[in-house]
């Protein structure tokens, strides 16, 4: 029984016609119908069974034009990059398809597990890639868009034919399809509640309280590789200097690592680090690469500038969106910062 | 020491005791040379020299011969500038901050776990902790498409159904409305589903903070989400599920069991520890999901779908799904079952001295109240009840402690905690007989820390 039903029928019980009154709306003026528009707006979830999939569809092709300008950045030519996430595709086969259960994820040996190794419902992928990607312009793909890049990738997972055009008409089949599609179980016990008719479930570990002589020796099976001692810097650093303990020397001293320059954590905090590193190309050119490129040149306004407006074709193809948060001022340090080499400290 | 520890027999050694010190800490017996070789790298080197220095001292205090000058201890005997002179004025620091000796404390990110930090981890310094409320700015992170410090007066929440006939008047709340509502305050731990899961097949990182710091615990402040739907005419019999949807650019989205919104658990919360919400722990509406992992407690909140079908998003199809040995992924699960580690002393730390210890640290367990945790001191073979430090509440981190004389001897130290259901907290061995090695989540197996006869600690694994 909901509060509502169980206050009107205390009310009724006591003929307290009041009482009703406050009953019938629990928090007066508090909260207001949302419009239609608004709902539209924001309900863009897309369920397995399809439902809340808007009507449309996106060719290969012109999927291949919105992955080369909009993806391909971060995630590769082919979706098998990992520079700056996992790859999506790749480790799934034709037999896959048949099975509907990737192979590969009962081979331990197998270096990766890409995203259509794993997914099992293709629902997922239009959902997601609509709500968030791309990554740091997300919700910007119109509804067709989203189909044509999806046909896109599941053409280069092998799952239709180049000459594919996915739409809200054919998407069913394809999940037919997904090489993965009877990879997942609900029966364990991590579900609170009856939802996948799974509350009968035990708990499958466990253990039991014994307090002595509980098993012949410890069984040490794993200790600290010496090379992961000092991965996570000066661990006499991360602890503090009173108490009954100290930390272990395990590098040199926070002060002298973490004294970082304060442009490099300017250019963390806009973001320049998503696809830029001082050392090594990521998306765009590492910093030093450029510092070298513009040595002895005075090249800092115009640079300042590309900032603002954004760069094309001056280090291949992928171009560097405008970067319009950045201020003015912050523009300047972050420019004179990576000519002067980009340092650390 | 409000449960009444048993008090342990004096040490077998008092090191110096007498001028209010301990042995220095290893850092002092290095010269610069030495400490810039370790500086490139070279434990090795150092773990020797340590030995050595070490060996000397211990020879010193055998003695038992206090090093401070013989009239007493300088910090006594010597005035101090904070007593000798005026301090600082009130609201100097109009937003409080924290002494500028603890700056060690701070959350960190583990280096090579990902490759962009919008889309990662920071780990909250569980080796430095006291009791079980984590202060906020020190609560874990993990972003998926970075965070914002949204405009509260901008933000919305909206409640839909799936279908029209689940929510009779689908509603929109500012956070005007939110914060008129009766709220409710509670204490509850919150756990990403991946702590813990560098660990699954081996050991790889070096303290506690990387091992289990995906782990906070607050008081959170908010509206039943219950309240909420009854307040929109939700039909919560044809209901089955929730999606819970941010307002970020992840929008992430998790399908929210329709049980705990019923029990009247599931918060919509704008408090954290008395104050709201920290930007990068949702500011200014999150969803509070007791018991069940991180990523369910949705940041940003922006809108909830009733509807009764799951709804398998991105985050519960591609990632928080668990690898089982066989090749199938287990989906949908939620509950972060009975786990326990030791924060102090714990790995990467060094015992200074033989003596006395307390051994303290944290349990929890998603499906209700810590009933006892035991600790052993040899690698799991012989076993002692700890004391439990109050509150124990439901789904919410427990503090133990137990004393320990340390008598310069090698130990392996464990905990095992065990919830109010009776599930025990398996071992290593336990754990992977089922789920093998690779599931990346959900790992709850008892944590071994190894005390070296130096005093130097590691993480080592025993099943
Ligand atoms: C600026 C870098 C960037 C760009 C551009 C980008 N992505 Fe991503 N993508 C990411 C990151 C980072 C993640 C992981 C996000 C997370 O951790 O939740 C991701 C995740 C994904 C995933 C989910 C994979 C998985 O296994 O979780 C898909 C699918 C995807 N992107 C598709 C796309 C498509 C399609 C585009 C172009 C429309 C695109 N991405 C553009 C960075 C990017
Ligand atoms: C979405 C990815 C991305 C982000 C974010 C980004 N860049 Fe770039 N950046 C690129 C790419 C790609 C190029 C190469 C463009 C080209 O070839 O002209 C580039 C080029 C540059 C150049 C060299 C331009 C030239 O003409 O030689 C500078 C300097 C630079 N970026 C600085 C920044 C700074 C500072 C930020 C942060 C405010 C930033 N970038 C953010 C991708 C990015």
């Amino acid at each position: 029984m909901s509060r509502f039903s169980k206050a009107a029928a205390l009310a009724g019980l006591l003929c307290l016609g009041t009482v009703a009154a406050v009953a019938a709306e629990s928090f007066p003026g508090v909260g207001r119908p949302a419009t239609p528009a608004e709902v539209k707006a924001w309900d863009i979830d897309v369920g397995p069974d399809f439902a809340g999939l808007p009507k449309g569809s996106g060719s290969v092709d012109r999927g291949q034009t919105v992955w080369e300008s909009k993806c391909e950045s971060c995630h590769g030519t082919f979706a098998e990059s990992n520079s700056v996430f996992t790859p999506l595709v790749g480790g799934t086969t034709a037999e896959d398809m048949k099975t509907g259960h990737t192979a590969n994820l009962r081979r331990t040996d197998f270096p990766q597990r890409t995203t259509f190794m794993k997914v099992a419902t293709v629902s997922t992928l239009y959902d997601y890639i609509r709500r968030a990607m791309p990554w740091n312009a997300p919700k910007t793909l119109s509804d067709d868009d989203v189909y044509a890049v999806l046909a896109y990738l599941l053409n280069l997972a092998e799952i239709v034919p180049s000459d594919f055009t996915l739409s809200d008409a054919n998407i069913a089949e394809v999940q037919a399809m997904m090489p993965n599609r009877n990879g997942m179980t609900t029966a364990h016990a991590l579900w609170p509640g009856p939802g996948f008719g799974t509350e009968a479930n035990k708990p499958d570990t466990g253990n039991t309280p014994c307090m002595s002589n509980c098993k012949p020796k410890a069984e040490q099976v794993s200790i600290l590789p010496d090379y992961a001692w000092n991965a996570h810097g000066n661990l006499a650093g991360q602890n503090r200097a009173v108490g009954p303990v100290r930390g272990m020397k395990t590098g040199p001293d926070e002060a002298e690592a973490e004294a970082g320059s304060p442009a490099l954590a300017l250019a963390e905090k806009s973001g320049c680090l998503a696809c830029h590193a001082l050392n090594a190309k990521l998306v765009g050119p590492s910093y030093r690469e450029v510092a070298a490129r513009y040595a002895g040149k005075d090249s800092a306004t115009a640079l300042v500038g590309k900032l603002k407006d954004g760069s094309e074709g001056v280090w291949g193809d992928i171009p560097m969106p405008a970067q319009t948060e950045l201020a003015d001022g912050d523009a300047r340090v972050l420019v004179d910062w990576i000519l002067a080499g980009a340092p650390e400290k | 020491m409000s449960e009444g520890l048993p008090r342990p027999p004096a040490p077998a050694m008092d090191a110096g005791a007498s001028n209010g010190r301990l042995r220095r800490a290893p850092e002092n017996f290095l010269t610069a040379e030495q400490i810039a070789l370790v500086g490139k790298g070279r434990r090795d080197f150092l773990r020797s020299t340590f030995l050595a220095a070490a060996a000397g001292v211990a020879g010193a205090a055998a003695l038992g011969r206090p090093a401070a000058a013989a009239e007493g201890d300088d910090a006594i005997l010597k005035p101090q500038p904070w007593a000798t002179s005026l301090g600082q004025p009130v609201a100097a620091n109009p937003y409080g901050v924290p002494s500028k000796y603890e700056r060690a404390l701070a959350r960190r990110q583990s280096p090579g776990l990902t490759q962009v930090a919008a889309a990662s981890v920071s780990f909250a310094p569980l080796q430095g902790m006291f009791g079980i409320i984590t202060p906020s700015g020190l609560h874990f992170e993990r972003h998926h498409q970075g965070w914002y410090d949204i405009d509260p007066a901008k933000h919305r929440f909206m409640v839909n159904g799936a279908r029209p006939e689940f929510v009779k008047t689908p509603k929109v709340y500012t956070l005007d409305d939110i914060m008129r509502l009766p709220p409710v305050s509670r204490m509850h731990f919150i756990e990403c589903g991946a702590n813990t899961g560098m660990e699954w097949g081996n050991v790889a990182v070096p303290t506690v903070q990387y091992s289990h710091g995906m782990l906070s615990c607050s008081e959170f402040t908010g509206v039943p989400l219950r309240t909420l739907l009854e307040d929109c005419g939700a039909d919560l019999k044809a209901a089955k599920y929730v999606l819970a949807e941010g307002g970020d650019g992840s929008a992430m989205t998790r399908t929210i069991p329709i049980e705990l919104v019923l029990s009247g658990e599931v918060m919509v919360a704008y408090g954290q520890n008395g104050e709201m919400l920290r930007p990068e722990n949702g500011y200014p509406l999150r969803l509070v999901v007791p018991g069940v992992q991180g990523v369910s407690w949705v940041k940003w909140l922006r809108r909830v779908e009733v509807g009764d079908k799951p709804y398998a998003t991105k985050d519960e199809a591609v990632h928080y799904i668990d690898l089982m040995p066989d090749g199938q992924h287990r989906q949908y699960t939620s509950i972060q079952e009975c786990k326990s580690v030791i924060t102090s002393p714990s790995g990467g730390q060094m015992l200074l001295d033989k003596g006395y210890f307390n051994v303290s640290g944290l349990a929890w367990s998603g499906r209700g109240k810590i009933s006892r945790v035991d600790v052993s001191f040899d690698g799991g073979v012989n076993w002692v009840e700890a004391t439990l430090q109050t509150p124990i509440l439901s789904k919410c981190l427990t503090r133990f402690n137990v004393p320990w004389n340390w008598d310069g001897r090698p130990a392996v130290l464990q905990s095992r905690a065990m919830d109010e259901t009776g599930f025990v907290q398996p071992s290593y061995g336990q754990l992977r007989a089922v789920r093998g090695t690779r599931s990346i989540y959900h790992n709850n197996a008892i944590q071994s820390w190894k005390v070296a006869d130096s005093g130097e600690i590691s993480n080592v694994q025993i099943l």
